[in-house]
Order: C-alpha cells, then structure tokens, then sequence
C-alpha cells in the first residue's frame, strides 16, 4: 500500500515531466514533489507512522524515488535550458557597452620612444626645471651674452637673469655639476621659444643626451646615433652626419635622414633636397666642461639634441605643428 | 648669405654642376638653402616678332603693335623710339615680374588693350642700354622663352651661415671654401697699397675717443668725384645678389662688403664739420636721424662716428641723415673700421636695428683686413667716380691683432674624432683653407689661422676644422664601451607613466596646453585674493595677451580645449592632462615647478549612443576616475569629503568634494562653477578634477604587501535605515569602520533613496554588511545577533528608523 503510493507518486510526476516544456515548469514540480511541502517529502515524512516492519522498505524506496525524480528533473531542465539557448539570437551587430580606452598624446608617446630606445643602450632619464637662469641656458653651455648665438634661439624672459629654457641642454650642466663622469643620460622636456608660425610654436618638446667618459670619440657619437635613427626610422633608412655650429659643442653635426615622404627624390617636405634634418649633436666643448669642474683633457663626450614634434610630424605624417597644442579631441584620439 | 655662380666664378673656377657644388658646401658646414636662377623671371618673357605698328588712337608718343609670341599675335603698346615691323624683342607676358619688382599686368593703356610689355634691356636687369626694346638677333625662335634664347643662366645659391663663421659673409669667403675641397686657391683681387703718408693728414684727422668700442679706424678721402649711376656691370654684380643698386659710390662699399666681408661707409666729406672724425659714445639721451629717415634715441652706450660737432653714424650700424652721399658730392671720405663685437650687438638690439654691416661687424670682421677693404674700395671709387685720391690714409689701430699660434697634438685631435690621422694629413687639410700650418714632430702641428678666421681661438676649434675638412663621412662609425649603472627608479616618471596608463585604460585621452595662459586666467576662475595661484609669473616679451603668465593651474588650459571642442561640435570628451604649474617666488628667482594632475569630463557616458540615451556624464562618474587613479596606484585611506560653499570657487558648491589620503589632501573633484562655465563659454555640464601630482607621490606606498585570500564562507546581512538627508551616507560607512568589529569584513551602500514613502527631509540608505571570520564558518544565530547589535548602534547614533 505505501510502497504502491510511492510508485504512484513516481508514475504521476513523470508524466507531468513528461508534459513541461519550460523550465519554469520544472521548478514548480520540483517544488510539487521534492519541496519541503512536497508529496514526496510529506511521504518520507510519514514513513515514521507506518509499522515498524515496513518503514526500512519504505524508507528505502522513497529516499531511491527522490533521488530518480531530482536526476530526472535535473536531466529535463538541462534539456529545456540548452533548448532554449539554442534558439536565443543576439544582434552581434549592435554596438559595445562601455568605454574605449583613451589614447596618449602623440608628444608623450613619440617622447617614450625616443628615450625608450637610449634607455636600452644604457642612458638614464633626467629631468630639469622649464624656467632657467640664464647662467644654465646659456652661460653654462659657452653661450655669453651678447653673442650672436644667442640669436638662434628667441628667448621668453621673466627678468634679465630668468629665461624659460629654449632647449633642454641646461640639463646637461645641471647633470654633470651634481655626478663625476661617467655620464651617460637623456632628458625630454617642454622648451619655449618666442616664435610662432605655420612651422613654430611658441612650446615644444625635446629629447636631449649627453655621454661623458674617458676616450669618447666622434665616432662613437655617429655610432649611437646610426642606431638611433635605425631604430626609430627603420633599420635602412640613410643618415648623414653634416657640420654644423652650436656654442657648446666642437666639432657639431646636424643629422640628416633621407626623406620618409619622398625617399630622396625631392618634395615638399624636404624642400627638394631629400634629407630631413632630425637632431642637432657633437663633442662637447671643453668650455662646458670647464664650467662644471670635468678635466677637459681627461674626458669627452658628446651631446645631442632633437625635437620632438618634428620626429611625431614624421612618424605621423602630421602637416601643421599648431594640432599638438589645439587638443582637437579627433586629433587625439588617432594616437 | 646669398651667391652667384657668376659672382663665385670671379674668384674661383669651379669644376662641377652647381648641385654638386651646393652638395659640397653643406656637407662643409656651409648649408646651402635653395638655389634659384636669378633670370627666373625670364621664363614668361618670349622673343616676340612685332607685326604691324600703328599709332595709338589716344597718345601721340605711344604705338600699338601687333606681336606674335609663339601661339598668337597679340596687341601691345609700346612707347619705344625704335619699334618697328619685323623686329624681333623681347615681350614680357603678364604675370612677369621685372627685376625692379614692376608686375606686368593684361590691361587697357589710354583706351587701348596692351597683353604683355616690349622690355629694354635695362627693364629686363640685361643690360645698361634704356635707350629703347631691346634688340634680338632675328635667327632666335619666335616664343621661345628669352632666358633659353639667350642661354642666360645664374643660380643663386642662399647660405645659411651659422654665427662662428663671419668670414663667409662674403663672396671671397665662400670661394675659399669651395676652393679647399676643389684643391686651389682663390684669386684675391691683386691691389697696390698706398703707403700711409700723403696730405690726407693735413686735410683730415680721426680720433677715437672709445677704442674699447672702436679698436681701429681707417679713411681716405677722395676729391672730385662725380656721383652718378654705375656701370652696368656693378649693377649686375650687386643685383645678383638682391641688392638695390643707388649710386657709384654706395654701391663701391655695398660691393667691396659683399667681396670681403668688411663693411665700408662714405661720408660727404664737405658735410663733416671740422672736416674730422670723432669716434666717441653718445650721450645718454641723443637723438640721432639715421639713413632710413627713423628718429632715434641714444644711450652712453652707443658707439657714434661724429664730425667736430655732431654725429654723423651709429658706428657699426648705420649712417646718417645728415652726412650721406648725394648727387651733388663732390669729396668723400670712405671709412674702413673694426667696432667691438659686442658694442654693435647692443646697439643692433636696442634699436632693433639690423643691417648687413652691424650683421657682420656683431660676428667679427677681419682685423687685419681693414685696409686691404678700403684700399680696394678707394681705387674703384676713383675709378667709376673719376675721383682723385688724396694720397696717404689713416689707420687709428688700438693694437689689433690677428690670431694667436696654436699648438695642435696629432693624438689628441685623432682621440677626440676616432681617426689616424699623422701630422702632414692634418697640416695638409688645414692648409687648404689658407691656415699657416708646420708638422713639429709626430704629435704636433704648430697652427697660425688666418685672420679672417675670429672664431679660431683653441685646439678644438682646429680639430673641428680637421673633420670638417677630412669629411664627417670619412670618420668611422664606432661604439662606446658602456658599463651597466645602478640608477635607482624615477618614482616620478614611473607615477606619471602609471598614472598615464590608468586614466586612459578609463577613456582619458592625454592633452597638452600651453604654459602660458592669459593674465586673467585666475578672475575666471573666482580664484579667492589670497589663492596661492594668485602668484602668476608674467613674461616680458609674451606673444600675445592669451599666452601672457605661466600657468599657476592646468584647468584654464583644460577649459580652454573643451570649449574649443565644444565650438567644433565635439561634445563628449575625456581628457587629462599632467604638467607642471608655475609658482612665482618674484621675478629674479626660479619659480616652484610642481606637478600636478587635472582632468575633464563631459557629455554621454558610454561610448555608444545606443546605450546612453539621456545618459549624462555626472559627479560619480568623474569621482569614479580619481578613486580609479587612486586604486591604480594602491593609494590607501581615500577619502572624499564636501568642498564648503564657497572654499572652491571654480567648482559648483554642492557638487564637489576635497579628496583626502588619510589627512593629506591630493585635490579637488567636482563641477566646474556655472560662472566658470559661462567664462568659458560651456555650454553643458563639465566635470573636472585637479590633483596635486606632488601630493600623490607622497602617499604612494613604496611596497604593496599581499593580504591573504579569507578561507572561510562569508555571510552577509542588510539593514535599511532611514536618516535625516544631511547626513552623509560616508558618516555611517565611517561609524561601521569605527566600530572595529573583528567580524564585520566588509560592508557598502547598495540603495539610496528618497521620496514616497519615505518622510520629507529624510532618506533610506540601505547597506550590506558582509560577516566573516578567520577561524571558521560563522553560525547563523551568531551572524544575526552581531548583525542586531550592529544595526541598534547605527540607529542609535544617527536617530534612524527602520522602515515599517
């Protein structure tokens, strides 16, 4: 009689299994039967007010019917849920929900690269101040008042003694008073000029070097700076070491490379002349080195220096050096 | 620096096409710029044959001619004596420019259509001949383009001349360059030189009263000249290189300037009172009319070349009013000088005042080429003014000298280049640009420069010239030996690149401002009268009144570029920045340059518009970035607490909050004022925050330690409460922390509200406490008592009710 009710209670719950089809359904019959209401629970629970001689079978065989109906239920709502996945169709087309990385500026990262590639060759990153004294922009670097190298660069002052810096190679005195050589270390930075043009702002960026040790030679400069261009313009691309003049370095090179654009043949970019002018470098001149307490005759070394936007204008094909400080947000995010 | 090949070609042959040669002068130091022909403008001019000759309808002296130019006949007027039919000349077409800078334009002459101009020989800078058109030879294709007919040609080539080389402000100059890597000499004009005594010294006299400004001066005088026009072929020489010829005399010293590099001057010797010169400083004050008609005021600096009376120049600068050459001067007196350097450079500067002598005379002219200049100037003078030169001349010479001899050591040189050079290589190429110079054994070579190199002052100097002579190319690549450093990391660096790297992992695209921003940046941003940013550092000399004082914050620039996004319809943006601000500490010291952090927020929150509609950017969403960048950089006790009205007044009272590490304060979050706003011209809601990048450093942990992962199950329970709306939910989560129950591991808002049903004035705070213990699964019962005792505390503390 009891083992009979039990079978019946199997028998009618696969047959209302048998009848779902979603899997809310499953959920009320698993509540209908194994719930703490449910008839097979209520059964189990009765099992206690049978004889005593029939509550092991019992037990037995209800405790194996609500183990079947929980793998039954189980197995029918894996069915129904994998059915119903099935046929659910997202619109893959639709958009993405959130919020696309921003993007660096061209001038940080274009700076990254370029002291990214010296820091691998074993030069170290510094910074100095952006407002100088004169003595450090210029003194320091054999550039006396009232010369006319003083005219290469236009000057923003803040009084006759302060200047903001028109280049980074302050950093280079500012280095070698605080360390003895060996010296070997990049600095980028914001440099200011009073210029402003299609070509000019009036801030820009450089990268400067400076390697100071014993028996450094001309040669070594071409060297580390063939591997520079190699590395940031490709490991063809030409370069050509012309002479030059800046105050604190002797014998001075400008560093050419053949055109990006036109590969040589001439054009616009190049006014015709398929070199590209990329950084300004040379020995330094025993005259800094006198400033800042190295023995001349003991020590050389060479310095360098670039401009940032210029080498971004050609990595990027960038044409009006005005968009970097414009901040156009579709300008920025192309980075 | 410009120079002709025709020029050139006077000093120097020169055996190679002109790109190679502009090829091998940059590659020697000496950047050719551009090259251009100079009878470029003769491309639109065409050898036309002239038709029919018809008398102008309207003007007795003109004609109208039919010419045919190549493709058609077209009409031209022409006033010339000897037009005549069948003739061949030369017609500019419209569009040409002549070298007077006359622009030959289609167009209507007394009634009558003119399409071109028949040119003299003179218009077209040919020739001296202004007689009439010119006359062609009638074998020369009709239309052909008169510089190819003529087989003109002469390029141009522009210099750029860096400051140490003052001696190639000069043609002789720069054929001596080409002439060391062609392997010969130049031909320097051969001059006989007078000899010092003559009447000159009874008729004149120089004396100088400043020899620090003015170590050596030298004249002649030369007496009855007759001023007038010069020769065509002086006029051709100084028009190749874009100077305007003015009169025989003038254009002797413009010439003998360009040729050597020594700046001349000449007076109107009968205009000179006391018939003398006077070198001496002006007086504080003076007032001088210099050639260009400009009035100018003087200071005890000034070095002034006077007569007995009066000035007459700005030595080194530029002549006066009152002394120059003109058609009626009969006597000259030509001066040769050497002015300081650094006196000229003043003076050019104050006065802004820039001319081709105080350009040289500021670099250093050749001190021993004084006399040679006027020498070579005098005897031209007398040549094309039919002037008599009084013999002898005056040379006033403090002790100038030429430069000293050098020692240069063979080892030393090739140590700093990385070359082998020996001693005869490096005597050979330094000879080659006219330098004395001796092998003195295997390691040294004794080095006299020439005088006309000022810029040779030591060995390195030499060594310089060695390479550049030898060739950078030649030179081997080599590398330096370079052993490993120990540097320590930059935190700063690393922060900033940190601190990049989070903001745009969170949208933030990086800007970069200007430095400089405009004086009233701080009005607009209602800074307080005693803001520290109040202390602006201006610029003397500011390109414009926008770029005016260093920026004592990044928000006016960051407002500045959302509002010009805005005006180009860019109107959800993200974008930070990270530089530096300028503190004032007065004008003679250095400024602080401290760090700092700003960003902006504004327009939709999601990238895709799909999902934001009426989805606005708002305060948590510009909050959410600071606590990011904090998170980022496991920066601990993070607070953020109400900015005080008023305590922040470029932020909107009620919207913005301080954010604290502990007790440390990093700066500001919140909505930019709408007073700020209309400054700025925004036009919706903008959200901003302004960190101090310095303070930030400060609080960045310099280790993270790891904290286990709990091993027990946690348990967590809710309770509601509903408070009065001022309270801050931080006050209850602050009251949580503070109660130090060891079994409470976590807890946080997840519902605020207000309204309907709850009480005016009040708010429901939600928040779910999260139980856990180290030491094992936590009991129910013992969750729920803690979990009471908790929830009485909080009411009890902030008078709460539990909803019904």
């Amino acid at each position: 009689m009891v083992q009979l009710s039990i079978d019946k209670i199997l028998k009618q719950a696969e047959e209302e299994l048998a009848r779902i089809g979603d899997p809310d359904g499953i959920r009320q019959l698993q509540v209908k039967y194994l719930g703490r209401k449910g008839l097979v629970t209520k059964f189990l629970r009765g099992i206690s007010s049978l004889p005593a001689d029939q509550r092991p079978a019992a037990g037995k065989r209800a405790n194996e019917v609500k183990k079947q109906l929980e793998a039954e239920f189980a197995a029918a709502g894996r069915r129904l849920e994998e059915a119903l996945e099935a046929t659910e169709r997202l619109d893959v087309s639709l958009p993405g929900r959130g919020v696309l990385p921003g993007s660096l500026h061209p001038v940080t990262q274009v700076s990254a690269e370029i002291c990214g590639i010296f820091t691998r060759m074993g030069f170290d990153v510094v910074e100095g101040p952006e407002i100088e004294t004169d003595y450090y922009n210029f003194e320091a670097l054999n550039i006396p008042r009232d010369h006319p190298a003083r005219d290469m660069q236009d000057t923003f002052y803040i009084s006759d003694n302060i200047v903001l810096r028109t280049h980074t190679s302050p950093t280079q005195p500012r280095v070698m008073e605080k360390q003895p050589p060996p010296v070997r270390m990049v600095a980028p930075g914001k440099v200011y000029r009073c210029d402003s043009d299609l070509t000019h702002t009036p801030m820009f960026h450089q990268v400067e070097g400076l390697l100071v040790d014993e028996g450094v030679s001309f040669g070594d400069l071409k060297g580390i700076l063939t591997a520079f261009v190699h590395q940031m313009f490709g490991p063809r691309t030409s370069l050509r070491f012309r002479p030059s003049f800046f105050p604190f370095t002797e014998p001075s090179a400008e560093v050419d490379i053949r055109c990006v654009i036109c590969h040589g043949k001439g054009c616009r970019v190049c006014s015709q002349t398929g070199w590209l002018e990329i950084l300004g470098s040379g020995m330094v001149h025993p005259a800094v080195f006198e400033n800042v307490g190295y023995d001349p005759d003991k020590y050389t070394g060479f310095a360098f220096g670039m401009g940032v936007e210029r080498i971004a204008m050609l990595k990027y094909r960038i044409d009006d050096i005005r968009k970097y400080f414009d901040n156009d947000y579709r300008f920025l995010r192309q980075f | 620096m410009k120079a002709s090949l025709s020029w050139l070609k006077a000093y120097i042959d020169i055996r190679m096409d002109v790109g190679r040669l502009a090829d091998r002068l940059t590659m020697a130091g000496l950047e050719v710029e551009t090259v251009e022909d100079r009878y470029a403008y003769l491309e639109t001019v065409v050898v036309g044959r002239i038709g029919a000759v018809q008398k102008h309808p309207n003007a007795d002296r003109l004609v109208v001619c039919t010419v045919e130019n190549g493709t058609e006949a077209v009409p031209v007027v022409c006033g010339a004596p000897n037009v005549r039919p069948g003739m061949l000349s030369a017609l500019a077409l419209p569009g040409t420019e002549l070298p007077s800078g006359m622009k030959i334009a289609a167009g209507n002459i007394r009634g009558r259509l003119s399409e071109g101009m028949l040119c003299s020989e003179a218009e077209l800078g040919l020739g001296p001949d202004a007689s009439g058109i010119m006359e062609l030879d009638g074998g020369l294709e009709v239309g052909a383009a008169l510089n190819r007919a003529l087989n003109l040609s002469d390029p141009v080539l522009e210099i750029g001349l860096t400051p140490n080389r003052p001696d190639c402000l000069s043609i002789m100059g720069i054929a001596r360059e080409i002439a060391a890597f062609q392997g010969r000499r130049i031909r320097r004009p051969e001059i006989e030189m007078p000899a010092p005594e003559g009447p000159v010294h009874q008729l004149t006299s120089v004396e100088i009263l400043a020899p620090d400004h003015c170590p050596r001066y030298a004249a002649r005088v030369l007496e009855q000249v007759r001023v007038g026009p010069s020769p065509f072929w002086l006029r051709d020489r100084l028009m190749s290189v874009g100077l305007r010829p003015i009169n025989n005399l003038v254009d002797v010293t413009n010439f003998v300037m360009l040729e050597t590099g020594q700046p001349l001057h000449a007076f109107d010797f009968d205009n000179l009172a006391g018939r003398r010169i006077v070198v001496r400083t002006a007086r504080e004050g003076e007032v001088f009319v210099t050639l260009d008609g400009k009035e100018r005021r003087l200071n005890a600096e000034t070095l002034m070349i006077c007569d007995a009376d009066k000035p007459v120049a700005i030595g080194g600068v530029m002549g006066g009013m009152n002394s120059e050459i003109e058609e009626s001067t009969a006597r000259v007196l030509i001066e040769s000088a050497y002015f300081d350097p650094v006196s000229i450079r003043r003076t050019a500067k104050r006065l802004g005042l820039n001319t081709d002598a105080s350009h040289r005379f500021e670099r250093g002219v050749d001190p021993l080429g004084t006399v040679y200049a006027l020498q070579r100037a005098a005897l031209m003078m007398a040549e094309l003014a039919g002037g008599n030169l009084v013999e002898g001349y005056i040379d006033v010479n403090s002790g100038l000298e030429g430069p000293q001899p050098l020692e240069l050591g063979v080892a030393a040189t090739n140590r700093l280049l990385g070359t082998r050079f020996d001693a005869g290589r490096i005597a050979g190429l330094l000879r080659s640009i006219e330098f004395v110079a001796e092998p003195r054994g295997e390691d040294t070579v004794e080095v006299r420069a020439p005088s006309f190199r000022v810029d040779i002052s030591r060995p390195v100097d030499l060594m310089e010239e060695v390479a550049r002579l030898a060739g950078y190319d030649g030179i081997a690549t080599t590398f330096p030996s370079i052993a490993p450093t120990g540097r320590e990391p930059d935190r700063r660096r690393d922060c900033r690149d940190k601190i990049r790297s989070l903001l745009t992992g969170m949208g933030f695209s990086e800007a970069i401002n200007y430095s400089f921003i405009s004086r009233d940046s701080c009005d607009r941003l209602r800074l307080a009268p005693d803001d520290e940013r109040r202390r602006q550092l201006p610029l003397l000399n500011p390109l414009t009144e926008d770029q005016a004082v260093m920026r004592t914050s990044l928000v006016p620039g960051l407002l500045e570029t959302v509002s010009r996004n805005f005006s180009r319809q860019v109107n959800q943006l993200r974008l930070f920045e990270v530089g530096k601000i300028f503190l004032s500490r007065g004008t003679d010291s250095l400024p602080e340059e401290p760090e700092m952090l700003a960003g902006v927020m504004t327009g939709p929150r999601w990238e895709a518009p799909l999902y934001c509609r009426e989805a606005e950017c708002d305060f948590f969403d510009i909050k959410a970035a600071v606590e990011g960048i904090c998170a980022g950089l496991a920066i601990e006790k993070v607070g953020f607490t109400a900015v005080e009205d008023d305590a922040c007044r470029y932020t909107q009272p009620g919207q913005s909050a301080w954010v604290f590490s502990g007790a440390k304060r990093l700066g500001l979050v919140g909505r930019v004022h709408s007073k700020v706003s209309r400054q700025y011209d925004l036009k919706q809601p903008v959200f901003i925050f302004d960190l101090d990048l310095e303070r930030l450093l400060e609080v960045i942990p310099q280790q993270r330690i790891a904290a286990p992962i709990p091993r027990y199950p946690s348990t967590s329970r809710d309770i509601t409460l509903i408070i009065d709306r001022e309270i801050e939910a931080r006050a209850i989560l602050e009251q949580l922390d503070g109660m130090g129950e060891e079994l409470i591991d976590d807890f946080y808002l997840f519902d605020v509200f207000e309204g309907k049903p709850i009480p005016a004035g009040k708010k429901s705070v939600s928040i779910r406490i999260v139980y856990r213990s180290g030491e094992g699964t936590l009991e129910d019962e013992q969750v729920n008592r803690l979990h009471e005792a908790v929830g009485r505390r909080l009411i009890e503390t902030f008078k709460a009710s539990v909803p019904a």
